[in-house]
């Protein structure tokens, strides 16, 4: 299933200080192109504190990432991370919640159309026709992730299970290389876990690459390709799962002892 | 009026053609009540409320400038009426014996649209990415600051006039035309404030065009991510910076168009007309007639400008023929009912009289299924 | 020197109206979120309760002392009062509302206030009345008034017992339990719209006694005198950090101070370009450069975007 394909993202020594506490420190992760590669670990291990570097929300401290043939120093604007091709979702559903559920896919459409104020204004032929494609995209994606709305419906009028199928259609719709999802399953019953498993699958297998912060152990034993496990800000084992759940340090950060 | 609007500008192809024809039936009703509008309130009312009716078109375009901002990108701006100020400015600098230059209007007009832009990016590139209430007090700094030099600047040299203002602005006018005085047309007599009613009436519609077409668009949609939720906008490859900019870039042009259809139309300006308090009218037309939508805006603007209008009737006149004597200041009662106005109108319709459409389909929206 | 140290004295004593102004927007700020636009004309109708009272007095050969306490209590209790009711009127039906609905129903009661003031005490300017002597110290080449030495006085008491009150006391827990997370205090018992309301009477005392202040300092009184003393305390509590007392405290100082420096050096600094009725400009200027650099203010906390 992973091929020895190129790395996609190969995280060094990054660091990360709130104040006087340390978030992260020196976590350097390789993620292959075309797997699902999970982040596990107790709360407060860091493990959004690192997506939110990885997509710009923060400003790393110390370390570097490269992501494709570009290497970040951990300071880049959110939009350049997105425009390159890291996609997320959030912990705590951050979707524009007064807007449809169709425009909220095609505002992950945003970057890569075109048309300007003057398109807007006139719309003329190339505007009409961009418009047209990104709705019709934005369409596609929601079958694709599950949901069989009206596109007119507002998105905080979804239900909880579909409001976070409907951020990880509106990451998809910017075109990622890597799809980022800060626990997804979250308070998601088991059918539901079930499917967004095989909704994840789907989007790996369409050569999108799957990073996965997720406290079901189920889930990410069952899912992920590799895993590392956070704590305390720093890495404490990589590996695939079998190697993981075995490990004595992940046990002991795990019970606490 | 938005819908059947929004019909004719927006034709959708996939109306039904009977639908299509009651659209246009509706707008030909529009364009005939809009055109014969003027003669109507100066038969009904007097030429003073015609004058009331173009101050009112010159309010509904600054307050859908400001939609922009405030509505559309989610921006609280108190310093609008600084762009106002400068395209009123930059029309009577270059039009009037102030320097003795006298452009003619359709080279100062885009001139002044285009200097508000400017100022609009001048002060939105280091200051967007303050959080709202930040945002708020130096826009509302932006504003006093434009005052205080349009005052001041009389001496050394003398730029502005200073507090006189500037008089004898040239009227708008193309070749020998002219919309200051009289004009006859077709054998009908069409005074200088019924014509610019039409002029101020085609800019407006203009407006409306615009600000209708870019609610409705990528860039649109970007506005209203970044309003709803800045951070997840970025993360989803909007350059929010840009995206702001850009709202604060056309509010101020709009700003500054209203602005030299005004010069053109008063005559004179002095600082005066651009102080805090016009902003926060202007802001209260956005806000009472209901924030990002178009329709409620125009509605907010014409009853900030009408109400004043008519409490002041109200509270000479009424009070003269209901009590027989004038018990209150008829300044001050007209003041107070328009406080008072505010608050009740907020109390009872928080999200404005006519809120966005976003507002209405959630309540058209089925309820979310239970998990 | 003694130009620049005169200066110093006359932003302080105008720095210490601004701080004690800023205060009650940035306490009602810290709590609700809300720019309480109104605010200002508190500020004003202490200010003219105040007057009303001393002028009622004045003949009735009461000490001076006396006078001036029972001015002092009347106006501040009026403006409590109003306080109050301003809350429970224009803003509590407004808390769930849409972010800019309260502002508008704030400029409503602004309006109101302001037109009532003028109804019931007239256009023209009133003259303050002096309570003290006219007797000031000198200090290397400057004066400071009595009423000056008095003002900053008053205000540096007034706004060390609030800290203490806010940092020290349950009342104070209970506010910055409210502001920090209002359902979350809500849950721990904390009443939180008794604790709102004692915020806004608060502030209103603060403003009450700044009126009072500031009229003294400059012995006139004018109805719409709130609307731009409201603006500059407003402007000051942003510098300073908004919803942070201190900076309230601070950012009043620096005002005071900027703006009477700025009016005593204006011309001196443009070459003679810009008189001192560019003042205002010049704390404008302040203020939005202090904000390009410092983006929450002086004092205000750097707010992690939460993602």
């Amino acid at each position: 299933m992973t091929s020895p394909a190129a790395t996609l993202l190969k995280i060094s020594g990054i660091e990360k200080r709130f104040g006087g506490l340390t978030a992260l420190s020196d976590v350097s992760l390789h993620i292959q192109a075309g797997e699902i590669y999970g982040l596990i670990g107790p709360n407060g291990a860091g493990k959004t504190t690192l997506f939110n570097i990885l997509t710009g929300l923060y400003q790393a401290d110390g370390g570097k990432f490269l992501f494709g043939d570009i290497e970040y120093a951990g300071r880049s604007k959110p939009h350049i991370l997105a425009k390159a091709g890291i996609a997320r979702t959030f912990q705590n559903i951050r979707l524009f919640s007064n807007m449809t559920i169709l425009e909220n896919v095609m505002v992950g459409c945003h970057h890569h159309s075109h048309t300007g104020i003057w398109g807007a204004i006139t719309r003329h032929k190339n505007a009409r026709n961009e418009e047209q494609q990104i709705a019709h995209r934005a369409a596609e994606l929601l079958i694709y992730v599950g949901i069989n709305r009206a596109h007119h419906m507002l998105a905080k009028n979804l239900s909880y299970g579909e409001q976070r199928r409907l951020e990880i259609a509106r990451a998809l719709a910017t075109n990622p290389k890597l799809l980022a999802l800060d626990e997804p399953a979250a308070g998601m019953n088991a059918t539901e876990t079930d499917s967004l498993k095989t909704l994840l699958q789907t989007i790996r297998n369409h050569g999108v690459t799957v990073l996965l912060i997720e406290h079901d152990v189920k889930l990410v034993m069952g899912l992920c390709d590799r895993i590392a496990v956070l704590d305390y800000g720093k890495k404490i084992a990589e590996g695939v799962p079998s190697e993981v759940r075995n490990n004595p340090a992940v046990i002991a950060a795990y019970l606490g002892g | 009026m938005r819908n059947a609007l929004k019909r004719f500008l927006i034709i959708d192809k996939r109306n039904a053609p009977n639908q299509k024809r009651l659209a246009w039936a509706a707008f030909a009703v529009l364009a005939i009540i809009l055109l014969a509008l003027p003669f109507a309130i100066d038969g009904l009312f007097g030429r003073g409320w015609v004058r009331v009716l173009d101050f009112a078109l010159l309010y509904i375009m600054l307050a859908l400038g400001l939609n922009i901002v405030v509505g559309y990108a989610g921006l609280l701006d108190l310093g609008y009426v600084a762009f106002f100020a400068v395209g009123a400015y930059c029309y009577a600098l270059l039009g009037s014996p102030q320097f003795g230059i006298h452009l003619p209007f359709w080279i100062v007009l885009p001139l002044g649209a285009l200097l508000a832009c400017l100022f609009g990016i001048l002060l939105g590139a280091p200051t967007l990415r303050l959080r709202g209430d930040y945002l708020a007090i130096v826009t509302l700094g932006f504003g006093e600051i434009i005052r205080i030099f349009l005052n001041n600047l009389n001496a050394p040299i003398n730029i502005t006039n200073g507090p006189q203002g500037i008089s004898m602005i040239d009227s708008i006018h193309l070749g020998e035309f002219s919309l200051g005085r009289t004009q006859e047309i077709f054998g009908i007599t069409f005074p200088a404030a019924h014509l610019h009613y039409y002029l101020f009436l085609i800019f407006t519609l203009l407006v409306i065009f615009v600000s209708l077409r870019l609610q409705d668009s990528r860039i649109g949609r970007a506005w209203a991510a970044i309003r709803e939720d800045e951070i997840a906008a970025s993360a989803m490859g909007i350059n929010t910076r840009n995206i702001k900019l850009l709202a604060f870039a056309m509010g101020a042009t709009f700003g500054g168009l209203a602005g030299g259809l005004f010069a053109g139309f008063q005559g004179f300006v002095s600082p005066e007309s651009f102080g805090l308090t016009e902003s926060i009218m202007i802001l209260c037309m956005v806000v009472l007639g209901g924030m990002g939508n178009v329709g409620g805006v125009v509605l907010g603007g014409i009853l900030l400008v009408v109400i004043p209008e008519l409490t002041r009737h109200l509270a000479g006149t009424a009070q003269q023929a209901l009590l027989g004597k004038t018990v209150i200041d008829p300044e001050s009662l007209r003041m107070l009912m328009f406080g008072l106005a505010l608050i009740l109108i907020m109390l009872w319709r928080p999200a404005g009289l006519w809120p966005s459409s976003q507002r209405r389909r959630e309540l058209i929206a089925p309820a979310p299924p239970s998990v | 020197m003694d130009i620049f140290l005169q200066q110093i004295i006359n932003g302080l004593v105008q720095g210490s109206v601004y701080s004690m102004v800023a205060l009650g927007y940035t306490m009602v700020y810290g709590i609700l979120g809300l720019i309480n636009f109104a605010h200002g004309e508190i500020v004003m109708i202490g200010a003219m309760v105040a007057l009303s009272v001393i002028q009622l007095l004045t003949g009735a050969g009461f000490p001076i002392f006396f006078i001036l306490l029972i001015s002092l209590m009347l106006s501040m209790i009026v403006c409590m009062i109003l306080g109050y009711s301003m809350e429970r009127i224009a803003y509590r039906p407004l808390r769930n509302a849409p972010r800019l609905a309260p502002l508008i129903t704030a400029i409503g009661l602004s309006i109101v206030l302001q037109t009532l003031a003028m109804m019931f005490w007239g256009r023209e300017y009133h003259s303050f009345p002096l309570l003290f002597t006219n007797d000031s110290v000198h200090i290397a080449g400057a004066v400071i008034t009595e009423v000056q030495i008095i003002i900053i006085t008053v205000a540096l008491v007034m706004m060390g017992g609030l800290l203490i009150l806010v940092h020290r006391t349950r009342l104070g827990r209970a506010m910055r339990a409210v502001a920090e997370n209002p359902s979350a205090a809500a849950l721990m018992g904390v009443n939180s719209n008794s604790v709102i309301s004692i915020t806004f009477v608060l502030g209103s005392a603060l403003a009450a006694i700044a009126g009072i202040m500031i009229s003294a300092n400059y012995g006139i009184v004018h109805y719409l005198m709130g609307a731009l003393l409201g603006l500059k305390a407003f402007t000051a509590a942003v510098l300073g950090g908004i919803g942070n007392l201190r900076g309230a405290m601070l950012g009043g100082l620096l005002l005071g101070l900027i703006e009477s420096l700025g009016a005593g050096y204006i011309g001196d600094l443009s070459g003679g370009f810009l008189g001192s009725h560019y003042q205002d400009v010049f704390a404008f200027f302040v203020l939005i450069a202090v904000l390009i650099f410092r983006p929450s203010g002086l004092l205000g906390e750097r707010v992690a975007e939460r993602a």
